[in-house]
């Protein structure tokens, strides 16, 4: 049995040696993945980000180069610490301060010491580099806007956050990301992808040379140039004119469904996302929960629409065969229905057509019209969802599918919208309001504008899109192909010609412009606010919808301007200048522009915080901004006028 | 039998191949672990890869010479070898040559020599003169005691020059000792006091004081074997001893890194924080070492492939941790297949030796395995965090002239004994 010792030794090691083996390499091994190698250093080389251009080719956004000075901890040596802190316009706290932060996060890898430095730092710091040992300049790829507009469109870029790395493998930490406007929605194509070379490190983390002599390295394929749809000289205009107010104009060209301007107020200037101060801005920006200068009204705000909606019961009425263009309606200077009443502007005894009910925006006439749709048959619960039917095949109470993150579905009502509140009995007077406009009936400025595309092209319209052009590339199918609303080409013609008598002797007789037949609509928005939770009413809000020139449209557009009280006040009026200036080029209704440029809302604004009782509507008075603001407002006016001419 | 039919293939080709197969795979591994970049010269004799290549040639001129000296030699100039051996150990302590705090090495010109491998094989053939004398009787204290000395000369002087690992290799000879016919005693006292050192170092003294007290009065009244009184108590003051003596060992006689290595074998350590800086410092090794096998997975990264060994992670990996080299490269499947190669060499050599006729081969054939298992039960288990870190090649598998030379002697000699046996009527 002696002999036996050694022989069951040996066995007992070997087996135990293999079961220790399975245990480390296939028990406890994972799948060996060179991104997770710490053997392997992967360096990677970024791509130039796209360019974007206007639809006239300006170039709106470019890149620029930035430098970052970095510091590995372990590496620096003892320094003049005064010299380099004046050279770096940095105090002496700021420097220990970061070194200690820096080492904290690792001695050995190398931290951020100071970000963004100016070209004429850099230039001078160079030189000196060589003298502080652990400190080089990293150079950085920043975007540039070569201009001041558009902050809502274009968007801007930040670093990525864990979030985004969990979504898409694709990026690392300190990535860049698209993060609003075109930036986010085009990102995969204006990044472009990094390269990566893999390195072999030695256990001094020191390079040895290429990884398996750069069998998988990848070269960077550089960011494409977009251009997008919007007319940098309409956009710039719309904002110009909206400064001192808050609202969205949204402008589309009706054959193609191209956004033109997209104006949301109040916005800022895009460069003050870059840079050193992008945190800083960014965090004001994000806090400013009145203003909301990073809300993009033209797409997020959701308003009701009011009477531009009475277009769209005109058509549903005589595409069901309820209405016909002559048919007249008499107006008591309001709607009586059951003991409710429903006021107008009309003098009693006025009796309307469909022409002039939409010329003098009758609420009787689009009462009436709105009752005879839903008991058409009878049933006011069958009524309703054809209308509903009607209203969503113009792209309304849904997401439009353009090209752009943000959005709302704004709400177009139907009979199951209902059942919560009437569940049992419903008839046609329970829903009145929807008639002219209000009530449950909701829309954003870019779902009104592209109904008044739908009108303008006499039943269809294109998805409304922000993208032009993609270098090499071709647009989705979705946008150029148009989408057909469920209204008759030929029930169009007398809602068109309402529109076009509303700018001849309607409602916005007072902002026409000459040579140009625009066909427009004007809306008065009741809307309240929940001061200290009771509902309080403010200013109605100023809307305005139109297309230009009546025959082969080349715009149709959507005006909110909030609290602008009646409809031609603020909206028809802006609504005019961009129509005028996209189809001219030039300006002739000065009075609009100056009018405009004179007169702020800020005061209405701040009433509902003041904390204060507040009139409204009538009962206020006007604000005149002051010289100063009105000079420099002239002079951005001015230097826009020189540009186009 | 072929060997019995042929005179030229009388030699064990089994034992032959097996150990080919070694020192073919432990050269590509070595080149492996060696190399930088990727324009390998293979010639280029200032590398590992280059001068182990010269090893192994010569290596070849060896074993002929091995086989070609008469098998009777080897017993007569025994004494002699292990004369001249044990001097050549005396003699490091003028002329020797100090590499990484172990003074083992005579340098001549530019080639260094570690004697302490050659003397291994000497001792191997002593013990086996010594105990195969009709004189001697393994089971006489007196006899014991002179084979003890035998051992322990070699152990002790290389213990002075600061090559503890190589010290405990001579534990090796317990085996052979044992398969003659040392008492049984011994074992069981061996396992004894390895078993109470360990519990008293990972659960303190007094916890396996208290353990060993339960357990021993529980087995003198209940345990089927009756125990002495005295003998029950002489073991309970031994085990309580051994508790509290194992500490003063280790604080007082090993040195600050052996102590360190100790406690992570034990996984004595449990604050994280100071985990992470044995893992930056006398861990270092070991870890690296692990996470390269680890790495390797089932089929592992192909040769020359490993990121680990190729960045060099893993210091010493062409000599002691040459293993970890096979684990990134080669996978489970590499190693397991290496693992299996020493076992069947191993197995093999005992195999022959109980069947040698004279008890000269068969004590040095036992001595020639026991030698090569406790090289490979240290090395592979200390790569592997087993074992704690003793530093000792793998046998025929690291780089070094000085080991694989020692290495094929060791076990060309008994080849040739083997060889031999057919003469020994």
């Amino acid at each position: 049995m002696r002999q036996l010792l050694l022989y069951i030794s040996v066995i007992f090691v070997g087996l135990l040696f293999i079961a220790r083996l399975f245990y480390l390499q296939v028990y406890t091994s994972t799948e060996h993945n060179l991104f997770e190698d710490n053997a392997i250093r992967k360096v990677y080389d970024y791509p130039k980000r796209g360019f974007v251009y206007d639809r006239n080719g300006k170039l709106l956004v470019a890149n620029q180069s930035s430098y970052d000075v970095m510091v590995i901890p372990r590496e620096v040596e003892p320094l003049d610490t005064l010299e380099f802190c004046s050279l770096l316009k940095v105090d002496t706290t700021y420097f220990k301060k970061r070194l200690k932060k820096a080492r904290v996060y690792s001695p050995r890898l190398p931290s951020v010491f100071l970000s963004h430095l100016s070209k004429e730092d850099y230039a001078v710091l160079q030189e000196k580099m060589r003298k502080f040992d652990g400190f080089y300049i990293q150079k950085r790829s920043l975007r540039n806007y070569e201009t001041s507009i558009g902050a809502n469109v274009l968007g801007d870029i930040g670093e990525v956050n864990n979030r985004d790395i969990k979504k898409d493998p694709y990026y690392r930490m300190g990535d860049l990301i698209g993060r609003q406007g075109v930036e986010a929605s085009y990102e995969d194509i204006l990044r472009g992808v990094k390269g990566i070379k893999f390195i072999q490190k030695d256990r001094f983390n020191r390079n040895i040379g290429p990884y398996k002599d750069g069998k998988f390295d990848t070269i960077p394929e550089q960011g494409k140039d977009i251009t997008i749809t919007i007319d940098a000289k309409l956009q710039e205009y719309g904002e110009l004119l909206m400064q001192n107010k808050r609202g969205g104009v949204i402008a589309i060209e009706p054959s193609t469904g191209e956004i033109l301007a997209m104006v949301a107020a109040p916005t800022y200037d895009p460069n003050i996302l870059v840079g050193r101060g992008r945190s800083k801005n960014f965090t004001k920006l994000f806090n400013d929960s009145i203003a909301k200068p990073l809300f993009n009204r033209s797409l997020q705000g959701v308003y009701e629409p009011g009477s531009p909606f009475k277009l769209m019961n005109a058509l549903i009425g005589l595409q069901e065969g309820v209405l016909t263009p002559n048919e007249t309606v008499t107006c008591y200077a309001g709607y009586k229905y059951g003991n409710r009443f429903m006021k107008c502007h009309c003098y009693i005894g006025k009796r309307n057509n469909l022409i002039s009910g939409i010329q003098e925006s009758c609420n009787a006439y689009f009462a009436t019209a709105y009752r005879k749709i839903l008991d058409k048959n009878g049933s006011a619960s069958e009524g309703i969802d054809a209308w509903s039917k009607h209203a969503k095949s113009f792209g309304l109470g849904n997401f439009l599918g353009y090209d752009l993150k943000v959005g709302q579905k704004g709400r177009i009502p139907d009979r199951d919208y209902y059942k919560r509140i009437y569940p049992k009995t419903f008839y046609s007077t329970y829903t009145i309001s929807n008639a002219i406009g209000q009530g449950e009936v909701a829309t954003t400025p870019i779902q009104l504008a592209n109904m008044i595309a739908a009108i303008a092209n006499r039943g269809h319209y294109y998805t409304p899109h922000i993208i032009k052009s993609i270098e090499g590339e071709t647009l989705p199918d979705k946008f150029t192909t148009p989408k057909y609303t469920t209204i008759d080409k030929a029930n169009f013609e007398p809602v068109i010609e309402g529109m076009h008598q509303v700018y001849k002797k309607g409602t916005a007789q007072w902002v026409q412009v000459k040579d140009i037949d625009i066909c427009g609509k004007t809306g008065t928005v009741e809307n309240f606010a929940i001061i200290d939770s009771l509902k309080t009413q403010l200013t109605d809000h100023s809307i305005f919808v139109a297309f230009a020139p009546k025959e082969n449209p080349k715009i149709a557009l959507a005006v909110f301007v909030e609290n602008g009280y009646w409809g031609s006040r603020f909206a028809g009026k802006i609504a005019s200048l961009m129509i005028e200036k996209h189809i001219k080029g030039k300006i002739t209704r000065t009075d609009l522009e100056d009018w405009l440029l004179r007169h702020s809302l800020e005061d209405e604004y701040a009433k509902p915080y003041s904390g204060e009782p507040f009139q409204i509507n009538g009962k206020t008075k006007l604000q005149v901004v002051d010289d100063k603001e009105y000079t420099r407002l002239k002079k951005q006016l001015v230097r826009i006028s020189k540009a186009t001419n | 039998m072929v060997r019995e039919t042929n005179r030229h293939f009388k030699f064990d080709w089994i034992t032959i191949i097996l150990f080919l197969l070694l020192v073919g795979f432990g050269y590509l591994n070595i080149l492996s672990a060696s190399h930088s970049g990727s324009n390998i010269d293979y010639l280029d004799f200032s590398q590992p890869y280059g001068k182990q290549l010269i090893f192994i040639f010569l290596t070849f001129g060896l074993i002929v010479v091995l086989l070609a000296v008469d098998a009777k030699f080897y017993e007569r100039f025994s004494s002699i070898i292990y004369i001249v051996s044990m001097l050549s150990l005396v003699g490091l302590f003028i002329f020797g040559k100090n590499v990484n705090g172990a003074t083992s090495w005579y340098a001549i010109g530019g080639m260094t020599i570690q004697p302490s491998e050659f003397a291994k094989m000497a001792t191997a053939l002593a013990v086996a003169k010594y105990i195969s004398d009709l004189n001697t009787n393994v089971k006489n204290l007196a006899d014991q005691i002179k084979t003890l000395i035998i051992i322990a000369i070699p152990a002790i002087l290389v213990l002075l020059q600061n090559d503890t690992g190589s010290t405990i290799v001579y534990g090796a000879f317990f085996f052979v000792l044992y398969r003659e016919g040392l008492p049984k005693y011994y074992l069981t006292i061996g396992i004894f006091i390895i078993l109470v050192s360990i519990l008293s170092l990972k659960f303190g003294a007094g916890i396996t004081s208290i353990i060993s007290t339960i357990l021993i009065i529980g087995f003198y009244f209940i345990g089927k074997k009756k125990l002495h009184l005295f003998q029950s108590l002489f073991i309970l003051i031994a085990a309580i001893g051994i508790s509290f003596g194992i500490k003063f060992f280790y604080q007082s006689i090993l040195k600050p890194h052996q102590q360190d290595r100790i406690s992570l074998w034990l996984r004595l350590e449990k604050d994280p924080v100071k985990l992470e800086q044995m893992k930056k410092t006398f861990a270092y090794n070991l870890n690296e070492s692990e996470k390269a096998i680890s790495s390797g997975g089932i089929t592992g990264r192909g040769f020359m492939e490993g990121t680990r060994t190729t960045g060099k992670f893993v210091p010493e990996q062409h000599t002691d941790y040459i293993f970890s080299t096979v684990g990134e490269e080669w996978g489970f499947l590499g190693s397991a297949f290496v693992v299996v190669l020493f076992v069947l060499l191993i197995i093999r050599i005992l195999h022959l030796a109980e069947q040698q006729k004279t008890q000269f081969s068969r004590v040095y054939g036992y001595g020639v395995a026991s030698i090569i298992f406790i090289h490979f039960l240290i090395n592979i288990g200390m790569v592997m965090g087993l074992i704690p870190t003793i530093g000792i090649p793998l046998p025929m598998f690291s780089y070094g002239g000085s080991g694989l030379w020692a290495f094929t002697i060791l076990l060309f000699i008994f080849i040739k004994l083997d060889s031999n046996k057919i003469n020994e009527w």
